[in-house]
């Protein structure tokens, strides 16, 4: 570490030589789409010439309609061309493998071993095909259904599916799964309210909703937990479920837990719990053992599989033996010799995404908990909310920040921060500060729904980082901070050293304007 | 220190109480001043809480000793207004008392507050008695009772004093469909949270979407042959808007099967409309300040709400708006003690189509 500031513009002479920050300077490139590199007739590989000819020869059986009558619109290049464009663009990147990434808090972003990526794109998986005869998949089939009697265990639930692509996935999932009992009790009509809490992940509230069911959100109460008054006002024979995080994404474990599971098990609903924060209660506590019948894990946040840009990601749902009819199918058996998929099962809310799940990130999973084991998992949760707490205390001693709802307590993972002090007193938002962060080689992002604590700012350093990684991000924020009381044109016109100075957000919001492939950028910003 | 009339236009739909014009309409409209009775409340709070009222110096009449009077206080007139009482009176009794007291109690409402900080400025704590109809000033307990609770822990020692916001309503964003307020100054009054209310933001248009939801879920729940009341707000407008009525933004407005019937109701009239049928009333509450019945929309009488019954009374508010409460609870100062108790507790917010929130209310 070098204690020099870089002096690249005339806003970083300014920063002077605080703190021992890190000296980093982003490259950039105005590297080209791959479609504007393309050469015409430029390979990558070149395909040996069939020594006998095939026209004819090999049948196709592909309806006309589904023929192409012009060859896909590919671009033409060498491997070291594609090679150096996703190694210059990595390079303009903040890629979790790069920073000090705790500043998603929500995500959990904790590192992924790189052994686990070996096992995924070993062929023995990476080549195995869903279609496959269930006698040559024997290997796969045993890693998914210990990696669910896992899960089982980490939840005490009593069955649990593997098949949902993602977080939100399986939540609907289970509101599906929630949907099928009452409607098979006769009373789906009567119970269609599913009540929620506003620091509950946001999916939740959406896959109620998108399920057919009304949506009660409950606030805060006086001290900054979830509101028990509030649900016993909320509850009745109208109540279906409770769809709650715990902690919630404010990094605060409801206290009372269990006695909202009992509030709502009295008016007859069922509890489910989204356990995608259950990084810092791994081998502490179980949803099962506080009552919920449903419970659902983020693989790619807990047990530390890529997030995948979105997705694919994994998800898990547990149930209780009551709702096990419903599980999505197939479900993996096992008879003692052999495993196989069943697909006959006349209950279930039916495929939640083809086939089942996201095999790679499945076996990535089972190697985490493996290399792991019980006492690891525990110690996982341990020094989770140690850093987590350790961070909170250093990020504290800021000016213009806090912690608000519970204010004085420990959180668990993560803290939903709030710099509305800073804004208030110097004019400079959360937004920014984020943004300034890059010029010391981090950053932390928006990932604060709903937008209730105002100046938001969400961290969650799970336990992949070191106490000097954590020395490090707080001291970054913490100049960042000085920066805005001291000189807030420097932070307002931050990022100076990085790639790219500012997105326009607004843009990546329209669904008019948002272009995520070659061809919807064509056609939306091109107007090809 | 009691502005008398402050409050009267409210209950008659004037939007503020200003001027011997707007009094005289008031009063015609079947006002009655409750500036003195609701000043004796908190006088009466303050008695409970200390067990006895501490020395009281004030102004004759309807100016403050009636209150006192009432209140069961011992007393001294320290000025002597004119009949009918004016602004005027309101800063000279300030300036009167201000060099006397350890706390000033004035009640009344922004205009009451906007004069005792001409009058006065910071030289003296001031602790405000709602009963005006414009309250968006940080000056005032959040009822009357709880200003003379405030009242008593300041008497009781060891409350601190901070600077509160006295507001004035920016007429022009009002007629541009927008309620805001400017800043016109400060007052020093005792730190009491909770109990002193929040300066109202600035509520900018509500989004278009999460409106059209709540619009979209009054229409399901009010029969179109029932009458649905509006109060003020820039939501409830907006839903009414969505709903097909183009009604004025600060007053209370009638609608049936989507069509305006009434449009910026006082009191009476509202009352005996929400009497003659089944009526919904639909309210909003203040921006950031979270008063929900009782400040800007008076004419919400206790009658008009005891008609309509409570589970015809609909609390609207997009999330951003609960959101921008912070926490705190939403407020009810109906002027009817027994229904602000009916109606504290949780409330359901219709907050979009098919969405609710279950929010406190005190
Ligand atoms: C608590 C919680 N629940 C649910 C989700 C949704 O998961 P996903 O993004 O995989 O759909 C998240 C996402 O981070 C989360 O943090």
């Amino acid at each position: 570490m070098r204690t020099a500031p870089v002096s690249v513009t005339p806003a970083d002479a300014k920063i002077g030589p605080k703190p021992p920050l890190r000296r980093f300077h982003q490259a950039r490139w105005d590297e080209p789409l791959l479609f504007e590199l393309s050469t015409p007739g430029e390979r990558g590989v070149l395909v040996p010439e069939p020594e006998v000819p095939l026209d004819g020869a090999v049948p196709n059986e592909l309806p006309d309609a589904l023929r192409r009558t012009a060859p896909p619109a590919l671009p033409e290049l060498s491997q070291l061309h594609v090679l150096r464009h996703y190694l210059r663009l990595s390079q303009e990147n903040l890629g979790a493998d790069l920073n000090i990434d705790v500043g998603q808090g929500t995500c959990t972003m904790k590192y992924s071993p790189k052994i686990n990526e070996q096992f995924a794109r070993d062929h023995r998986v990476a080549e195995l095909h869903p279609l496959q005869d269930e006698r040559t998949v024997q290997g796969v089939l045993e890693i998914v259904h210990r990696l669910e009697g896992m899960l089982a265990e980490i939840s005490g639930m009593d069955r649990v599916s593997l098949q949902p692509g993602a977080g939100s996935a399986a939540i609907y999932a289970n509101v599906a799964m929630i949907r099928a009992y009452f409607a098979d009790r006769g009373e789906l009509d009567q119970r269609d309210e599913v009540i929620t809490t506003i620091f509950s992940h946001p999916s939740n509230a959406a896959c109620a909703k998108t399920a057919g069911f009304k949506v009660i959100t409950l606030y805060p109460d006086a001290d900054g937990y979830p509101d028990l008054e509030a649900l016993k006002a909320a509850v009745g024979p109208r109540t279906a479920a409770l769809l709650i995080t715990n902690p919630e994404d404010t990094g605060i474990f409801n206290p009372r837990i269990e006695e909202f599971v009992r509030t709502v098990h009295e008016a007859g609903g069922l509890a489910c719990y989204d356990q995608a924060n259950a990084n810092g209660i791994l081998g502490i506590t179980r949803a099962r053992d506080a009552g919920f019948d449903l419970c659902h894990f983020n693989l790619h946040k807990t047990f530390s599989t890529p997030h995948g840009c979105g997705g694919p990601g994994a998800g898990a749902c547990g149930v209780s033996e009551a709702l096990v009819p419903y599980l999505p199918r197939p479900t993996v058996e096992f008879d003692g010799t052999a495993y196989r998929l069943d697909d006959d099962r006349p209950g279930s809310v039916g495929k939640v995404r083809p086939f089942y799940g996201v095999v790679p990130n499945l076996v990535r999973a089972y190697a985490w908990i493996m290399s792991l084991g019980a006492e690891g998992l525990r110690e996982v949760a341990e020094v989770a909310a140690l850093n987590n707490n350790y961070l909170m205390k250093k990020v504290l001693e800021i000016r213009g920040v806090s912690a608000p709802y519970a204010e004085g307590r420990r959180r668990v993972e993560q803290v939903r921060y709030s710099w509305a002090e800073l804004a208030e007193d110097t004019g400079v938002h959360s937004e920014e500060i984020g943004l300034r962060a890059a010029d010391f080689g981090t950053h932390y992002w928006t990932s604060h729904h709903p937008y209730v604590v105002p100046e938001p700012m969400t961290l969650e350093p799970t336990e992949s980082y070191s106490k000097a990684d954590l020395d490090e991000y707080a001291a970054i924020l913490a100049e960042v901070a000085r920066e805005a009381y001291d000189d807030a044109e420097a932070v307002r016109t931050a990022p100076h050293r990085s790639t790219v100075h500012r997105v326009r957000e607004e843009t990546l919001e329209d669904p008019a304007t948002w272009a995520v492939t070659w061809r919807a950028y064509r056609r939306k910003i091109l107007g090809a | 220190m009691v502005n008398p009339v402050a409050g009267l236009g409210g209950r008659a739909g004037l939007k503020g109480s200003d001027g011997a014009a707007v009094q005289a309409r008031a009063r015609a409209l079947g006002a009655r001043p409750r500036a003195s009775e609701r000043a004796a409340l908190a006088l009466a709070e303050l008695r409970a809480r200390l067990g006895g009222v501490p020395p009281v110096l004030t102004a004759a009449g309807p100016m403050g000793a009636d209150a006192a009077g009432a209140a069961g206080a011992a007393f001294e007139v320290r000025y002597e207004p004119g009949d009918p009482t004016a602004p005027a009176d309101t800063r000279a009794a300030a300036r009167a008392l201000a060099p006397l007291v350890d706390l000033l109690l004035f009640a009344g409402g922004d205009g009451t507050a906007r004069d005792v900080l001409d009058a006065v400025g910071a030289s003296v704590p001031v602790l405000g008695v709602p009963t005006g109809v414009k309250m968006h000033s940080a000056v005032f307990g959040v009822s009357p009772r709880a200003a003379g609770e405030a009242a008593a822990a300041m008497a009781s020692g060891g409350v601190p004093l901070r600077d509160a916001e006295v507001m004035d309503l920016d007429e022009e964003s009002v007629r541009q469909g927008r309620v805001s307020a400017r800043l016109y100054g400060h007052l020093r009054v005792p730190d009491v949270p909770v109990r002193i209310q929040q300066r109202k933001t600035g509520s900018s248009a509500p989004s278009p979407g999460s409106v059209e939801g709540i619009a979209a879920e009054l229409a399901a729940r009010v029969p179109p042959s029932d009458l649905l009341v509006l109060g003020p707000g820039s939501t409830t407008r907006a839903v009414a808007a969505a709903l097909g009525a183009d009604v004025p933004v600060m007053g209370v407005n009638a609608l049936r099967g989507g069509t305006a019937v009434a449009t910026d109701l006082p009191a009476e009239p509202l009352a005996a409309l929400a009497r003659s049928g089944p009526a919904w009333v639909a309210v909003t509450p203040i921006g950031g300040q979270g008063f929900l019945l009782g400040r800007g929309n008076q004419q919400i009488s206790p009658e008009t709400l005891r008609a309509a019954g409570r589970d015809r009374l609909l609390v609207v508010a997009t999330e951003a708006k609960l959101a921008a409460l912070g926490g705190r609870p939403l407020l009810v100062d109906t002027g009817d003690d027994e229904l602000d108790r009916e109606l504290a507790g949780h409330v359901r917010v219709i907050t979009g189509r098919s969405r609710t929130a279950v929010y406190p209310v005190r």
